[in-house]
């Protein structure tokens, strides 16, 4: 990340007790990371910190919180401006801090000037005098921590947002300090890792960027052949695209299913109908897998060893407790066969440990870890040498790269807007019980149970004026396409707002969702379009 | 009351909290799961997911043979067959338009070793970085 030097937890789980205020921001973190929740409601309950929940619906953790600002889809970046303008106009931040430790404050500082708070209410909706309560409990309290998810980086602006976040941190002096710090919490369970080990197109395992001369030379002698052109390669959203247009002509996927995950899923499907060769290697024959032209089964996560690294940067052992069904084998298997028959040298790995230890040499933020040393509670990187302790908080004393970047951001309003035609905004997310695109939840009978369909959140008064009642089949339409589904007249979203999932591929929001993305962080704006609702028949296949 | 066979300790396979599972096994099934209350970050505590989320392991419709695609239908076939087809259908892609026309995705469910080997795979056998996940969705 551009304003400390690296993007991750700044802390740990178990500080969270140690902070005096919690800004939740963009993060349901019930219903998304429930385990952690609880910290953060053992913080509220048996520490006395002041919870601030952000967020336009009215999710759970609010019930724990001070303070809830229902702010508009998509306005994150004028709130985070607005409260920083008070904290300095009440003089509540860190001017040793700022002096010692950061860069460009007064440039930031000049653009934060132009978010009065009556501007930023009238942009967020949110009522000046909660605006002011929230920056003086995020800045009168220290250590002040902040949590936030996908409610942020899932928006054209979400890069900025994160830098709108890491602002108002070192604003008050809260990085680099126990309770405090930026946390953004990883939606699955090897995200973290996934991202650590190179498994992005600009980056070589440990982050070490692909347009580095050192990092290309190191991997050159390590793969022993010359490397790509230091130039990132395509990402996820880019690659359907290529797909579309031919010059992409084979995909191998490996446990993802873009046919579902990705916005507006109509145009995915003609992109992945337009490659020449799809492999998809996964434990069940997903949606994606239907259009391939080899499936490989794969072992389940208890079928194999191995090791995840979770939200907190920890690394932590994964075994093998079951046998795979049939002739499913673990992918790291399949991968170093493919490897093999493609005349590749030196992919004898005897097991996912030696494998460990080639990470260990290659990367350096994972250099000390082995699994002979994961044993137990594991390790946080940066763990650089065999006798390093692993680190709990980031930035103690200095940024990963010198300075704190103060970064000038300023609000820009969501790709699509409401508008006649269209005239309610869709947000998207998940449910507690669910998983993803449901490949995992919907086979197990208890969570079905428990949410066995897609149910619409939307206000009591839209659906009073479209006269629809709880429970009543609505037709969803956007510019990309229609899904039929069950309203929840529920008060949890604002008026003008719905919510949706994307868990059931009968009535799938990304069916609904714009892919216009980040053109930085490359996230799909998924969090904000313009959508239109009306009363529907029951679909024929619904059984009711 | 049945006793477990073995009690085996990992991480749980859906959010990013990390939480240990304690896998109790009997006759390859996992037939309940636990929580030490001695390790972090769950401390004993797992969600509804964690906790009994877990019966998809040994649902019916796991894959359990390699399938390919004949006359427009997927169809059991061997390792050896589906490996083999990969290993050259990737190869003269390459060979014919170059690296770059072949992408990848890794997965934010796999382990690290496995989204290394991926990456891997792209880079030093293909010669591509083309290699992405969902990490943004």
């Amino acid at each position: 990340m551009q304003a400390f030097g690296s993007g991750a937890m700044t802390n740990s789980i178990a500080d969270i007790t140690d902070a005096r205020a919690i800004l939740a921001i963009g993060t349901n973190t019930t219903e998304q990371h429930p385990v952690l929740s609880l910290r953060i409601k053992e913080a509220v309950r048996k520490h006395g910190a002041k919870l601030i929940v952000a967020d336009p619906r009215r999710i759970g953790l609010a019930d724990f919180a001070v303070l809830h600002l229902q702010h508009e889809a998509g306005t994150d970046l004028a709130l985070l401006n607005g409260l920083a303008y008070i904290i300095l106009e009440e003089n509540l931040h860190d001017a040793d801090y700022i002096a010692e430790r950061t860069e460009n404050f007064e440039a930031w500082r000049a653009v934060v000037e132009q978010y009065p708070p009556d501007k930023v209410s009238q942009i967020t909706g949110v009522p000046v005098e909660d605006l002011v309560q929230a920056a003086r409990i995020y800045g009168g309290n220290r250590p002040a921590s902040i949590f936030y998810a996908m409610g942020i980086t899932q928006h054209t602006v979400g890069h900025q947002n994160v830098l709108a976040i890491a602002n108002l941190a070192m604003l008050t002096g809260n990085v680099g300090v126990p309770g405090g710090g930026v946390n953004p919490l990883r939606g699955q369970n090897n995200v973290q890792g996934a991202c650590d080990v190179g498994g992005l197109p600009n980056v070589y395992p440990g982050y070490q960027r692909v347009d580095n001369e050192a990092a290309r030379e190191k991997f050159a002698a390590y793969h022993g052949v010359p490397q790509p052109p230091p130039r990132p390669g395509l990402t996820v959203t880019e690659m359907l695209q290529a797909a579309h247009d031919g010059r992409v002509r084979a995909l191998y996927i490996m446990g993802e299913n873009p046919a579902m995950s990705d916005p507006d899923s109509t145009h995915v499907r003609e992109c992945l109908e337009a490659l020449e060769f799809l492999v998809v290697q996964d434990i069940f024959l997903n949606e994606t897998g239907e259009m391939a032209d080899v499936v490989l089964p794969a072992a389940a996560f208890a079928e194999k060893d191995g090791t995840f690294t979770n939200t907190e940067r920890r690394v932590r052992l994964v075994r093998r407790a079951l046998d795979p069904p049939g002739e499913a084998r673990p992918d790291w298997e399949i991968i170093a066969e493919i490897a093999r028959r493609l005349g590749a040298e030196g992919w004898d790995y005897a097991d996912p440990a030696a494998i460990m230890d080639e990470i260990a040499d290659v990367a350096p933020i994972y250099g000390g870890m082995s699994f002979e040393r994961l044993e137990g509670e594991g390790l946080q990187w940066p763990c650089p040498d065999r006798d390093h302790p692993g680190t709990p908080i980031l930035h103690v004393g200095k940024f990963s790269r010198g300075k704190g970047r103060f970064s000038p951001v300023h609000h820009q309003p969501a790709a699509e807007l409401p508008d006649e035609e269209y005239p309610l905004m869709l947000t998207t997310g998940r449910i507690l019980q669910h998983w993803h695109t449901g490949t995992m939840t919907r086979r197990v009978g208890g969570l079905e149970f428990l949410a066995p369909e897609e149910l619409v959140e939307i206000n009591p008064a839209d659906a009073a004026a479209l006269g629809i009642a709880d429970r009543d089949w609505i037709r969803v339409s956007s510019r990309r396409g229609a899904v039929t589904a069950r309203a929840w007249v529920t008060d949890r979203v604002r008026p003008g707002l719905i919510f949706m999932t994307f868990h059931f591929a009968e009535a799938l929001g990304n069916v609904l969702t714009n892919n216009v993305i980040d053109p930085v962080a490359k996230i799909p704006e998924y969090k904000v379009c313009a959508v239109r609702v009306e009363k529907a028949e029951a679909p024929e296949m619904a059984g009711v | 009351m049945i006793q477990a066979d073995t009690i085996v300790r990992s991480t749980c396979p859906y959010c990013g909290v990390g939480c240990q599972l304690d896998l109790h096994i009997r006759d390859n099934l996992i037939y309940r799961v636990g929580a030490s209350f001695d390790s972090g970050p769950n401390y004993g505590l797992l969600c509804v997911k964690g906790r009994f989320g877990h019966d998809f392991l040994w649902h019916p419709d796991r894959l359990t043979t390699p399938l390919i695609r004949r006359n427009g239908h997927l169809e059991p076939a061997s390792w050896d067959e589906a490996l083999g087809l990969v290993a050259d259908r990737l190869a003269s892609i390459r060979a014919e338009s170059g690296p770059d026309a072949i992408a990848l995705l890794c997965s934010a469910k796999c382990t690290n070793e496995e989204n290394y080997l991926m990456q891997k795979l792209a880079r030093q056998v293909i010669g591509t970085h083309n290699i992405d996940h969902c990490a943004r969705l």
